[in-house]
């Protein structure tokens, strides 16, 4: 071991020459984006896209494109969760479900303006993420599924059996929000709110990923033990990813529900969150433009297949399956293989 | 001066160089209703290598593993020069200079050697610093610098027990807890990795070292403890244990 000449400060640093390069054909078009010019013009077109649909394409389209920017929004969040710090989480939804049903409430039924019932909203979702995360803790694996499952459907039976939530019939009416005289209701201006909403939970996934708090995540991930024998707090790195999530969640729900004037039960089930899971693990669990890929994919999916009538569910499943067949780490995987 | 210990809250003996910066006394641990420490007592000085020797099963691993907070002390006192330790969190104790290079490495897959130094560094906030560091480390093992975006657990054996003393190297520790080191190295890699330890301790850093290859451990240590069940059973001056195979014997078997 003595053989090696000594390195020089110089090439400590330098960067990455000596890994292997990319060779299946998906990661030659991956590594194309990764120079940070080719981003940037990736950024702008993808921007400028998104920009201008609305203008060409049907209020059908538009819809569903606006449902799509909201599972962006709560895909990168529990992205954080399950990619960043490696915790299962079966039972997202009761996030999204908590920031919605908190908006719906202190807007219809206490006549709260929409963006001052905001705050409020995150609150409680940060409280939710450290409900679930506090007792989760020490459980891995299984156990974190199940109790993370539980929890969600806890949310959802608290949601149905309330008075103040409307039951099961849910809470219609929410009133629309307007921001400086701009009266927030037709499909397209919710779709740009849901474009803003999609980019800033972009920027924030990206500076989380570069943070200490992201450098924390990776190595809890990795060994919790060995991470906690270097100086990290593991408790306290855990809590931050399930609050952060949660307000990532929060947010999303907060403008599904000022979107569809009206929430139920129903619209935060388990299918909900297994469908946001779904579409992170699709798209590769940790890196960001997979998750977004996942989240396209998840939503337009089945509308694309809508031809196939009664058929596209299944054939949507086959198709799902097949990808995790040939790509078994998601799409767009955070690491080279 | 070798000692063999009845009453397990005897003080260490002996005059021994520096002051003491790791003391643990009468530490009882559990796991479950198994009891793995029965009230351990030892020291090490400022500067020391101190070899902990013992059988499978007798509480090495569990000895270190209380004074990191890996594992829960029961009853007793772990104290870092002079203040207690013994209640602080597993990160907590890491930030005072207390750090533990666990058996079996704790190398982390999928992140590339220098990743893995990263980690060690975590909670040094001075880029500055932890740059030096690096440079540091790779000068002391050339290997690590040449490997370092290579994948860490792919790395051999030796070069993985280099890669987690390099790790906590970066931290900059103030007393390093190594938990068998040798384990399942090839005879000259041990030889390394001795040399290795015995030049970060001329370095000045200071050592605990849990080792089931009592030849080994006496060979670097300035004093040494046994452990069998869970107690401290003999102590002394690891030179003059070294002479007397008959107690190393009935203690440690053949120790090879």
């Amino acid at each position: 071991m003595d053989k090696h000449s000594p390195p020089t400060p110089t090439d400590v640093d330098e960067h990455d020459a000596g890994r292997a390069k990319p060779r299946h054909p998906l990661q030659k078009l991956y590594a194309a984006f990764e120079s940070p010019g080719r981003r940037r013009a990736l950024h702008l077109t993808i921007l400028a896209i998104l920009i201008v649909t609305p203008w060409i394409s049907s209020q059908y389209t538009t819809v569903i494109l606006t449902n799509a920017l909201l599972y962006v929004v709560l895909c990168l969040g529990l992205n954080v969760v399950v990619g960043y710090a490696g915790l299962l989480d079966l039972g997202y939804a009761a996030f999204f479900a908590v920031g919605a049903y908190t908006v719906g409430i202190l807007t219809q039924q206490f006549g709260v303006n929409f963006w001052a019932a905001i705050p409020f909203a995150l609150m409680a979702a940060a409280l939710a993420g450290v409900i679930i995360g506090g007792p989760t803790l020490r459980l891995r694996s299984d156990y974190l599924a199940i109790v993370t499952l539980g929890f969600g459907e806890i949310v959802r039976f608290t949601a149905r059996n309330l008075e103040i939530t409307g039951g099961a019939s849910g809470l219609s009416h929410i009133p629309e929000p307007s921001l400086f005289g701009w009266h927030i209701d037709s499909s397209i201006d919710f779709y740009y709110v849901f474009v803003v909403l999609a980019v800033l939970a972009y920027i924030a996934s990206q500076r989380l990923f570069d943070s200490r708090l992201g450098r924390a995540w990776l190595y809890v991930r990795h060994d919790e033990d060995a991470a906690e024998a270097m100086g990290i707090n593991r408790v306290a790195t855990k809590l931050a990813a399930y609050v952060t999530g949660a307000i990532f969640g929060a947010i999303g729900g907060i403008f599904f529900s000022v979107n569809l004037g009206a929430i139920s039960p129903e619209s935060f089930s388990f299918q909900q969150s297994v469908l946001i899971l779904l579409a992170v693990v699709l798209g590769g669990m940790g890196k960001i433009p997979g998750v977004i890929l996942g989240a396209f994919i998840v939503v337009l999916g089945p509308e694309l297949l809508r031809d196939f009538g009664t058929l596209r569910l299944l054939i949507f499943a086959v198709l799902l399956l097949l990808i995790m067949l040939f790509r078994p780490s998601g799409i767009w995987p955070e690491k080279r293989s | 001066m070798i000692q063999t210990i009845d009453q397990t809250d005897a003080p260490a003996v002996g005059s021994r160089p520096g002051k003491v910066r790791l003391g643990i006394r009468d530490v009882e641990a559990f796991y479950g209703q198994i009891q793995a420490l029965r009230g351990v007592s030892l020291d090490v000085h400022e500067g020391e290598i101190v070899t902990l020797l013992g059988s499978n099963g007798a509480g090495k691993s569990t000895t270190l593993k209380t004074i990191s907070g890996l594992v829960r002390v029961q009853r007793g006192e772990v104290q870092l020069e002079g203040e207690s330790i013994a209640r602080l969190a597993a990160h907590e104790i890491a930030r005072r200079g207390v750090v533990h290079v666990p058996e079996g490495r704790r190398i982390l897959r999928g992140l590339t050697v220098k990743e893995n130094l990263e980690l060690g560094a975590f909670t040094v906030k001075d880029s500055g610093l932890r740059r030096q560091r690096l440079d540091e480390v790779y000068a002391l093992f050339p290997i690590l610098h040449e490997r370092r975006h290579q994948d860490g657990s792919l790395l051999s054996g030796g070069q993985q027990q280099m890669l987690a003393m390099g790790r906590a190297l970066m931290h900059g520790p103030s007393v390093m807890l190594l938990d068998e080191p040798s384990m399942g190295l090839a005879p000259k890699l041990v030889t390394d990795i001795m040399r290795i330890i015995k030049r970060l301790n001329e370095a000045g850093t200071t050592i605990l070292l849990v080792e089931q290859n009592a030849r080994l451990g006496l060979r670097l240590a300035h004093y040494a403890y046994v452990i069998e069940n869970g107690e401290i059973r003999m102590q002394g001056a690891a030179a003059e244990l070294r002479q007397d195979e008959s107690i190393v014997k009935a203690y440690l078997g053949v120790g090879e």
